[in-house]
């Protein structure tokens, strides 16, 4: 089972171009800013929105063919979709609701009884079946439409952002039942997320989406430590600076200079994360050849630590514990020093 | 933010006075209704000839319109909601203009087109001997022709503000669409159907100008509650003013029906 698909849509300002290919068992990210055009995708493969041009197949099926004007409507698609927000019919049990799928496809009542009762029990929410959607917390009605659309047995999987409307701590829960069925379903699934974490913990791999175009595909780890764009690399908190490797010198797009530990040539992204950024008030003695004079732009509370974003020279965001930001005693507009060990920075080519 | 002051406290004077007088100009009427009634004669006013008949035969004929309303008027919602035909707010416009037409020329209007010189009344009657003016029929259809509209746009209001996300999640199940019409469409907007088909009946219950212009006054076959209370004033005032409590008896409780079991209900629909 796999996901080839060629998908162009216009709508409106948006113009989205995406190729993704997606192996069987696979699970792919879609990794993107709101108003990227993943939803866009995820619709087009679901069958809700015809392409304007463009090739979807599954399993050498073709769902969408807009050549030779085939398009297979959405019903007849074997897939299963999880959305934002559950979704679960309110006027349906739960039980009622995981069987949807399987009633109006044909099982018969029995046997749709019985599956539905077996995928209770894999999302852990045996002897709720009765209950209806609104009597369920949320991580119990996006466990329910998870297993609404796992027990048909789906060719292709479709999630879309299926964690953001869950509080913190029931993310965590719902993540690890979500990425304990996906290394067990058989067939492709393409994730819509906004959260890297997710991108992170469920994807194999990561497409990177902006503007309706895929700006970096990869491994999540390639992706999360070799970021492309701005976007990705605030996403996983990184400083990205563009630049031009001299030696083991980068000058930078914007002006500043990064000492680097190893040799570069060409265009280059410098990387540094936010912890290996020191403060000072005064110019620090010593070691570290990066030492920059910025000014502080803003600071918010991050977790134990205040995350400083700094202007300059050298665009930095630094994360300093609460102590160490009280005894600097900075109100945003001060200038403060801002120290990098040169092998703290990753140089990749651009 | 919230004013919670005891007497009337925020509600300035030029808008006070003319609401007052709003309030005694709708509720006046109905008091004199009340004290003016022959409560002492009534029951006898009520077991007249003719009384039972005429509510019999308006409570069939407003059910009936009322069933004719939701089987073609709820499809109907649908299609002004959710359907992506060409046209549409002309065909919204087209629908509801019963809403607003005065009833007696929708009785016209009805008239000339299933009357026995009507277009489409003249074929009936060559093709298969039916005549519909002055009919129980022709009651049914008058009703249903000021009421629907009423129906209509209360489903579609339901369907509007009925999440479809829920139809697309249908889609994905392997729902055709009638499917999603069926088991999730019209489950979510129940309330609004009923709310809309009570106020269908209630508006079907007291239709008279359409009625009695198009099927006429028969006693027993269309003389519905509305026309004999009419019919009524004329001859024996005490006998209207006894017709007109039992149709104002029936209104409110279509009303206490309306708020209780499903406004209040539509309300809260998630």
């Amino acid at each position: 089972m796999s996901l080839s698909a060629r998908v162009r849509v216009r709508r409106g300002m948006l113009h989205v171009e995406l190729d993704v290919e997606v192996a069987d068992g696979e699970v792919l990210a879609v990794l993107g800013p709101n108003g990227a055009g993943k939803s866009t995708l995820l619709r087009v493969l679901a069958g809700l929105l015809a392409p304007d041009a463009g090739r979807v197949e599954v399993d050498g099926v073709p769902w969408d063919d807009v050549a030779r004007g085939v398009h297979l409507a959405s019903h007849r698609r074997p897939l299963g979709m999880v959305f934002q927000d559950a979704l679960l019919f309110p006027h349906l049990s739960v039980a009622d609701n995981v069987a949807f799928g399987l009633r109006t496809r044909g099982t018969g009542r029995a046997a749709a009884r019985a599956a539905v009762d077996g995928w209770l029990t894999r999302v852990e929410l045996d002897g709720l079946g009765g209950r209806r959607p609104a009597e369920l917390s949320g991580g119990q009605a996006q466990r329910a439409a998870l297993a609404r659309a796992l027990v048909g047995d789906p060719a292709l999987l479709l999630l879309d952002e299926p964690l953001s409307a869950l509080d913190a701590r029931t993310r965590l829960t719902v993540r690890a039942v979500l990425r304990r069925h996906l290394a067990a379903f058989a067939g492709s699934t393409v994730l819509v997320t906004h959260d890297p974490v997710d991108a992170m913990a469920l994807a194999d791999r990561v497409v990177v989406v902006e503007e309706g175009r895929v700006v970096q595909a990869g491994t999540p780890v390639e992706v999360s430590r070799r970021p492309r764009t701005d976007y990705v690399a605030r996403l996983v908190g990184l400083s990205l600076l563009p630049g031009t490797g001299q030696g083991r010198t980068v000058r930078l797009d914007g002006g500043g200079e990064v000492a680097v530990a190893e040799e570069v040539t060409g265009p280059v992204f410098a990387a540094v994360r936010p912890e290996s950024v020191a403060l000072y008030l005064a110019r620090p003695e010593g070691s570290p050849r990066n030492v920059w004079l910025l000014r502080l732009a803003g600071a918010v509370p991050h977790g134990t630590t205040v995350r400083c974003e700094l202007e300059g020279a050298v665009p930095l965001v630094a994360d300093v514990t609460a102590t160490a930001f009280a005894e600097l005693g900075l109100a945003p507009g001060a200038e403060v020093w801002a120290a990098v060990k040169a092998s703290e920075v990753a140089v990749y080519a651009r | 933010m919230s004013r919670t002051g005891r007497t009337g406290a925020g509600v300035p004077v030029p808008l006070m006075i003319p609401a007052a007088l709003a309030v005694a100009f709708l509720v006046l009427p109905l008091a004199g209704l009340l004290v003016r009634a022959p409560w002492s004669g009534l029951a006898e006013q009520l077991t007249a000839p003719g009384v039972g008949s005429a509510l019999r035969l308006s409570l069939v004929s407003a059910t009936a319109a009322t069933a004719v309303s939701l089987v073609l008027g709820v499809p109907l919602a649908w299609v002004l909601a959710r359907s992506r035909v060409r046209g549409r707010a002309v065909l919204r416009a087209l629908v509801t203009v019963p809403l607003v037409l005065p009833p007696v020329v929708g009785g016209v209007a009805l008239f000339l087109v299933l009357g026995r010189q009507g277009i489409v009344g003249s074929w009936l009657d060559e093709t298969f001997g039916i005549t519909i003016p002055f009919t129980t029929t022709a009651v049914v259809i008058a009703q249903t022709f000021v009421a629907m509209p009423f129906l209509v746009v209360s489903v579609e209001g339901a369907l509007r503000a009925a999440d479809a996300r829920f139809e697309d999640v249908a889609a994905t199940l392997g729902a055709d669409r009638w499917t999603t019409f069926r088991r999730v469409t019209l489950p979510m907007v129940a309330p609004g159907v009923a709310a809309g088909a009570v106020l269908c009946w209630a508006r079907a219950l007291g239709e008279f100008g359409a009625t009695i212009t198009f099927a006429g006054n028969f006693p027993g076959t269309t003389q519905t509650m509305p026309v004999a209370v009419y019919l009524a004033l004329q001859r024996d005032p005490e006998a209207a003013v006894a017709l007109s409590l039992v149709l104002l008896a029936v209104s409110l409780a279509t009303l206490l029906l309306l708020r209780d079991r499903w406004l209040g209900r539509a309300g809260v629909a998630p």
